[in-house]
């Protein structure tokens, strides 16, 4: 039966890379660019979690919300005041100033919180289950279902609501989504609350499952999820839930048959795979050159 | 022997034949005219002919070799060379730097002898200024040597994308929509050089052209598009009293 | 005639000028007036310069975003290291090797990576880069995450300088010859650059593997002076940090890669009371550098040193 909790081992934590990633690929589809802060605004939805029930003392629920809006408004504000005066110009100014937000984010909960790690609260009893023999932890069964629920609402907006409609629309063809009389502002500004909001979510799994945070947590959780995004398909939510648990999965094989050593590598391997063999990913397509 | 030739050439995307039974063939020296309603896919058949894309269906002969499964840069290596509708210029190199590019296998000095600059790299460099300087001056540009490509008006800058076409030193010269955006009297005097081209470097050019007077004017055979098959092919007489011409692009224009 | 004077003349002026900045540098630390710490400080600086004006051929004139660069510093370092320590080969030897070594690594990364674009690109040079790290630290050649220790300190200034001047001027050749006419025309349009007759692939792999080249001849020079080599140098903020010189120096401009590569180094040093506060204002400087940049509220270095003209041409 090991086979079998090695794979729900990796689901509960491809779930977190999940969140992440589907907030990476929203952001990917409507800006067109790779924020490199997401990873950060995990980090800072763990951390205000952790002020809320372990500082202040506040029921979790409070904490939780907190964490979510927190994070949403990190999002907004990140992108108005850096990435917004920058739309339009070339990737690489873009990418300068997201690492330029994940290095501003890390050194300044460096700076309030110390390098050293803090115990994140305990939100749920550790404890597993015992279905037909296979043992899964409660956080890994919470992780999986927040993320198949968070999908499944998430798509739900973005294919059956309005705004989900602008959304498709700016990811489309912005201009034309303008001249449809479609905010783009608020509707960038929106995908950075939802993106956000979900990597605060993932942040408080990240605080369960492991217990301990730190400041850089958010660096190589972002990478991976960006990866599991660029796996299932840039742009393409379904896309970044699949990627996202298929990079946990592949880790925890690594992890339990290999060595734990090459975890990352595998994971940066099958970014190098997929962008040799279908640059596109797993369910995108591909987009020809006009000349 | 017909410099280029197509037979049955075709591509499609998705479902849709963008272009179908594209038979066409074109002599040395010569200047042909492709015209046709927006969406008739005169550009698609210039990006069928320089690789761009690749044909679903049919043959490109050029000078004795086929086309087919040729990169861009091996298309343009054996000798056709074309400029784009939306004007491609390098526009951060300066003026004679795009051309320069273009001469680029004029000369063959080694990367070591630029390094150490042995006398083969400054006899190169030397050879391809001057080939570029008279190139610009053929088009006027020579004054503007140094600006910024990007610098210039819109209509220099159609002269310089063929200029450095012209610098790959083709058989055939691919022009798309080469007065676009001109005045009356920008064209005309762009008619003169086409002509003057044609002549000085005795090479054949196809140029897609939505003036029907002015492709009328200068070419000797014009080629109608419609629907990305060949409706009429003949001289502009020939042409203009095709009555399948007249219904399907003049007459609805008039 | 008067090209190849020209330019003959120019080498002149710069070779003269390389030699009174090397004058006048070691004047100063003979003297004491530049003290063994600045000394030290100065040579990073240079390995940073060779490794920015690198970068800056990939980067700046090919226009290819790549984030690996501290990989092919770490194969240089590593390479030029171990061939001191385990063959006892002089610090020339282990340069040239190291920085072979990397130029081949930069041939099979560049090969199947470089069809892809932008942040694609970007992030595929950044998982080698990482890939690269997790190799050395797992290697027992390479001692892994313990580190190489013992390395003989062989670089000092004089050889540091001499590889900066001679980085720079390769670099400044191959941009300057019909090659980097090429490598410059895939930057502005590669669909046009094809269509132009340039081979594509085979110019940016070119440019690619010198690049690759030359960074891990300053991996080479880092080994050598540092003593000790460990995985976790080489990670991918080691080449966000090459990026970010190239970047604020200005994009294929090699004086403003030096420049940037030497403020970059030596400013930070000032601030060393404020440790805590330095990457937060790294970071901050950083954010705002790029929106003024856009905004073009600073005059961009490139412009002023550029000879080019870029008055709007009138008729």
């Amino acid at each position: 039966m090991g086979f079998i909790t090695q794979i729900m081992n990796g689901l509960s934590t491809g779930g977190m890379y999940a969140l992440v990633a589907i907030g990476y690929t929203m952001v990917y589809g409507i800006a067109k660019m790779i924020n490199f802060a997401h990873g950060e605004f995990i980090m800072v939805g763990a951390y205000i979690a952790y002020v809320f029930t372990t500082m202040l003392k506040m029921p979790i629920f409070v904490s939780v919300i907190a964490s979510i809006i927190g994070c949403a408004l990190l999002g907004v504000i990140t992108e108005k005041v850096a990435y917004k005066p920058l739309r339009g110009s070339g990737s690489l100014s873009v990418l300068i100033t997201a690492i330029g937000v994940s290095y501003l984010l890390q050194n300044l909960f460096l700076i309030l919180f110390g390098s050293a790690a803090r115990t994140f609260p305990t939100y749920m009893k550790s404890g597993t289950l015992n279905i037909f023999g296979i043992r899964i932890t409660y956080i890994s069964l919470l992780s999986l279902c927040l993320t198949l629920v968070c999908t499944g609402i998430l798509l739900f907006f973005i294919n059956k609501t309005r705004l989900g409609k602008a959304m498709r629309a700016v990811s489309e063809d912005r201009g034309a989504a303008e001249l449809m009389g479609i905010n783009v502002n608020n509707t960038i500004s929106l995908t950075f609350a939802i993106g956000s909001g979900l990597g605060a979510i993932a942040g408080i799994i990240y605080g369960m499952s492991y217990s301990l945070i730190n400041p850089y947590l958010g660096a190589m959780l972002g990478i991976k999820a960006f990866i599991a995004a660029v796996l299932g398909g840039i742009g393409n939510i379904q896309g970044a839930m699949v990627g996202g648990l298929i990079i946990g999965v592949a880790e925890a094989f690594t992890i339990a048959y290999i060595s734990s050593t090459f975890s990352d590598a595998v994971v940066f391997g099958i970014l190098i795979f997929i962008l040799l063999v279908k640059p596109a990913g797993l369910f995108g397509k591909n987009v020809r050159e006009k000349v | 022997m017909a410099l280029l030739k197509t037979e049955g050439l075709g591509i499609q995307f998705g479902g849709l034949k963008a272009v179908d039974e594209f038979n066409f063939e074109i002599d040395k020296n010569q200047l042909y005219g492709l015209i046709g309603p927006n969406g008739a896919g005169k550009t698609t058949v210039f990006n069928l002919l320089t690789g761009v894309y690749q044909p679903t269906s049919g043959q490109i002969i050029f000078d004795g070799k086929s086309l087919l499964k040729k990169s861009p840069t091996q298309i343009t290596q054996m000798g056709i060379a074309r400029t784009f509708q939306n004007i491609r210029l390098f526009k951060e190199m300066s003026v004679i730097d795009n051309v320069k590019v273009g001469l680029h296998y004029s000369q063959n000095y080694s990367l070591f002898s630029a390094i150490c600059k042995l006398p083969q790299y400054f006899r190169g460099e030397e050879a391809i200024d001057e080939m570029a300087r008279s190139l610009l001056r053929v088009f006027d540009l020579e004054q503007f040597a140094e600006s910024k490509a990007k610098n210039l008006p819109y209509g220099k800058q159609r002269k310089l994308e063929i200029a450095r076409a012209l610098a790959t030193s083709p058989k055939l010269l691919l022009l798309d929509e080469p007065a676009a955006g001109m005045n009356p009297t920008e064209t005309a005097e762009l008619m003169e050089t086409i002509k003057i081209v044609r002549e000085k470097f005795s090479i054949a050019i196809l140029l897609i052209e939505h003036d029907m007077k002015l492709v009328m004017g200068i070419c000797e055979k014009i080629a109608v598009l419609n629907f990305g098959t060949v409706l009429a092919f003949g001289t502009p007489e020939e042409i203009r009293n095709n009555p399948d011409v007249v219904t399907a692009y003049l007459g609805t224009e008039e | 005639m008067s090209m190849k004077k020209n330019e003959l003349k120019n080498m002149l002026v710069s070779f003269i000028f390389s030699m009174v900045i090397y004058g006048v540098m070691m004047f100063m630390m003979s003297s004491g007036v530049i003290g063994t710490y600045w000394s030290g400080v100065l040579i990073l600086a240079c390995i940073n310069i060779i490794l920015a004006s690198s970068l800056n051929l990939a980067s700046g004139y090919l226009g290819q975003l790549t984030l690996g660069h501290a990989g092919f510093m770490s194969v240089g370092a590593y390479v030029a290291a171990l061939t001191s320590l385990y063959l006892q080969m002089p610090l020339f030897v282990g340069l040239i090797f190291g920085a072979i070594v990397a130029a081949g690594v930069g041939l099979i990364i560049g090969i199947p990576t470089l069809r892809l674009k932008g942040d694609y690109l970007c992030i595929i040079t950044l998982a080698f880069n990482e890939i690269i790290r997790i190799i050395m630290l797992n290697l027992d050649i390479t001692n892994g995450a313990k580190g190489l220790m013992g390395i003989p300190p062989d670089t000092n200034f004089t050889i540091v300088f001499i590889c900066v001047v001679l980085t720079i001027f390769i670099i400044s050749s191959v941009v300057k010859s019909r090659f980097g006419r090429a490598i410059i025309s895939i930057r502005e349009d590669e669909t046009a650059s094809e269509l132009t007759g340039i081979p594509t692939s085979k110019y940016k792999i070119m440019a690619f593997v010198i690049s690759a080249f030359f960074a891990g001849l300053a991996g080479g020079l880092y080994a050598h002076y540092m003593g000790m080599l460990l995985p976790s140098i080489f990670d991918y903020n080691k080449s966000v940090e090459i990026l970010v010189m190239v970047v604020l120096g200005g994009m294929g401009n090699i004086k403003g890669s030096i420049i940037a590569a030497l403020l970059l180094t030596i400013l930070p040093e000032y601030l060393r009371a404020f440790n805590d506060y330095r990457m937060l204002l790294y970071a901050v400087v950083l954010i705002a550098a790029m929106i003024l940049k856009e905004k073009d509220l600073i005059p961009h270095i490139k412009e002023k040193f550029s000879k080019k003209k870029n008055e709007e041409v009138t008729e």
